[in-house]
């Protein structure tokens, strides 16, 4: 197991160290940070961009591989370098990723908990008619990409504030109001009011994935032996369901739970681009539009230490609950 | 359920000379018995029909202006309404529903092509073939596919979606490869394939015969899956300016210009949300409906 895990992780270490010269090399061969300087008035003298392009090592005309050997050695020393205004990319990020973090811890475990309860609950009565709801509207879910949906609860959320509480009781920009003067629970409100609309876009998608998932994985042990040994043995049905079967079935979930957790540090993009949270998703689609290298680079780096992270947590979780792996 | 029925009708027809059905013909009975199956058809039926049809009955088409009539609701003039510019949202819509259907189409056969190919290469050869793909795989798995086509979006210029459709393609692959190779290692301890290896068939096309002809049923309902995936990637790619570029529309660029107006103009948002909900919902029901037609055992609508 040691040996495996040693393996595993080296194989990781290269992926990471792969991808991320790549996503470098890309970014810096693509975008034009001299064209920043473009359109400012007055125009700055070519001498001058030159040299804040070489200070933010970001100068085109510096050979690729220098410019890329700079970055790295960086990075090897935990420094990603400076945006293209010059302040420091580390900051931004740790900042970013706490933001990042709050949305999408909220938003999975509302969409987990929730997606199980309801694919436990149709598995159990199959084909009745919380089941063919519930298969129903996740096909529905599943057909709407999170900008629609976004858009649609913006719209929702605008029409109800004006017409039903008549104030503005949704929130749809930001994580909080600036210069708000109320108490610590004033803040909590204002927070949540901010949280409600991101959370519903991220959990909606989960919960029919999940649901649909947990429904077959209940399925498959619903007529397994050991849950009509539970019952032989005398337990009700009820404990039988969620002692036995519940439990047995939530083993691929809470490891599906790991794997969704990485892919959503980076994966909430569009959300938090549309509700004005400022997380890693927005700064990636902002700094591609600002032409920041460096910033682009550190979050392709994060992404893919953050899936190859969940993806051996999901593993070691898969192994740790299910003891036919741990035997073999 | 369905073996001892077959079991029975067989007894039943024992001794009369009976045509044996093709297997096509077979999982085509079995997914227009389904209601999904039926309704998931006709519904995309429907959308190919409106979108390649609808601009013949359209007094519009989607380059015209009415400088009559801006940011007007729908009327018997203006089907959908029209546009701040003037232009007819029914006309301007069906233009982006071709491009998006087109697109999700192509990107769903490339990318399961490409996956056939190189799962079944790296499951047939195995040793430093399958560890170089897997490796590739893994690589592009974990480069996020977003961040790469938007880096590289200034190139799809106007006019460029064929590109835009390759590399769309390049980033929904990886997943069925990985599952296609397991099924071609097992594949390969198969009779027909030994017999084949012993005749002296080059590998190459034992694996375009013999090896990717039998995981067929699994690529066929992945390309299915894969054209509603392409279609909503699309959109969200499009939607923040990353793909089809403006003079070309699609439902990307429309639902991105319909949100911002959509507040007091709702036309220009719903239809074309609408339309592409419905489109995406059919393909789906399509591809469970299928998987349902090509393997009657297993358990309905996983994913």
């Amino acid at each position: 197991m040691a040996g495996f895990l040693v393996r595993r992780l080296l194989n990781y270490a290269v992926l990471v160290t792969v991808a991320a010269s790549l996503a470098y090399l890309l970014a810096a061969a693509a975008l034009d940070p001299r064209s920043n300087y473009a359109d400012r008035t007055p125009k700055p003298p070519p001498a001058v961009v030159d040299a804040q392009l070489t200070a933010l090592n970001l100068n085109d005309k510096t050979p690729l591989l220098q410019r890329y050997a700079t970055w790295a050695g960086g990075v090897l020393r935990g420094d990603f370098g400076r945006t293209v205004t010059g302040a420091p990319v580390n900051e931004d990020l740790k900042r970013r990723m706490g933001v990042t973090f709050r949305l999408v811890i909220v938003g999975l475990i509302c969409g987990s908990v929730l997606g199980v309860l309801v694919g436990a609950l149709a598995a159990v009565r199959q084909y009745g008619w919380f089941d063919r709801l519930t298969t129903g509207l996740s096909f529905l879910v599943l057909a709407v990409p999170v900008v629609v949906l976004a858009n649609v609860l913006i719209l929702l959320a605008t029409w109800a504030n004006e017409n039903v509480f008549g104030r503005h009781v949704f929130l749809v920009s930001g994580e909080y109001s600036d210069g708000l003067t109320a108490g610590f629970w004033g803040h909590v409100v204002d927070r949540l009011q901010h949280l409600i609309l991101p959370t519903i876009t991220l959990s909606v998608g989960l919960i029919a994935v999940f649901s649909r998932y947990q429904r077959n994985m209940m399925l498959d042990v619903l007529d397994a032996d050991f849950v009509r040994t539970a019952r032989a043995k005398g337990l009700s049905r009820r404990k039988a369901l969620t002692r036995h079967a519940l439990r047995t079935a939530l083993i691929p979930v809470v490891t599906y739970f790991a794997f969704t957790f990485g892919a959503l540090l980076t994966g909430a993009t569009f959300t938090e681009k549309i509700f004005g949270w400022h997380g890693l998703g927005e700064q990636l689609i902002n700094s591609i539009f600002s032409n920041d290298v460096n910033t682009v680079a550190a979050i392709s780096l994060l992404a893919a230490v953050a899936v190859l992270a969940a993806s051996l947590a999901s593993d070691l979780l898969h192994a740790a609950l299910d003891p036919r792996v741990r035997a073999g | 359920m369905t073996l001892s029925e077959e079991q029975l009708a067989e007894e039943l027809s024992d001794g009369a000379a009976m045509r044996v059905p093709s297997r096509a013909r077979v999982v085509a009975a079995r997914f227009f018995r389904s209601s999904q199956g039926r309704i998931g058809f006709a519904v995309l039926a429907l959308m190919f029909l409106l979108a390649f049809a609808g601009p013949l009955v359209s007094p519009w088409s989607y380059t015209d202006k009415d400088f009559t009539a801006f940011m007007q609701p729908p009327s018997a003039r203006h089907w959908f309404g029209t546009l701040q510019t003037g232009a007819d949202v029914f006309a301007v819509t069906l233009r982006g529903m071709q491009k998006s259907l087109v697109v999700g189409l192509l990107a769903a056969l490339i990318s399961t092509a490409l996956a056939a190919v190189v799962g079944a290469f790296a499951g047939y050869f195995l040793g430093w073939t399958d560890r170089t793909l897997s490796w590739l795989t893994d690589l592009l798995l974990v480069l996020p596919a977003f961040l790469v086509l938007a880096i590289v979006s200034p190139v799809f210029g106007p006019g460029q979606w064929p590109l835009f459709v390759v590399m769309l393609a390049l980033f929904l692959w990886m997943v069925t490869s990985k599952i296609v190779r397991g099924m071609a290692i097992s594949v390969k301890q198969r009779e027909f394939v030994q017999a084949a290896r012993y005749m002296g068939v080059p590998p190459v096309r034992i694996i375009f015969r013999h090896v990717i002809p039998n995981l067929s049923s699994l690529l066929i309902v992945d390309a299915t899956l894969n054209v509603s995936t392409a279609i909503l990637t699309e959109t969200s790619l499009s939607y923040f300016g990353f793909g089809i570029q403006p003079p070309d529309v699609s439902f990307g660029t429309l639902i991105a210009d319909g949100s911002k107006t959509a507040v007091y103009a709702p036309w220009t948002f719903w239809f074309v949300a609408g339309l592409l909900v419905v489109t995406v919902l059919a393909v789906n029901l399509i591809g469970d409906a299928l998987r349902d037609a090509f393997d009657p055992s297993s358990s309905r609508g996983r994913r």
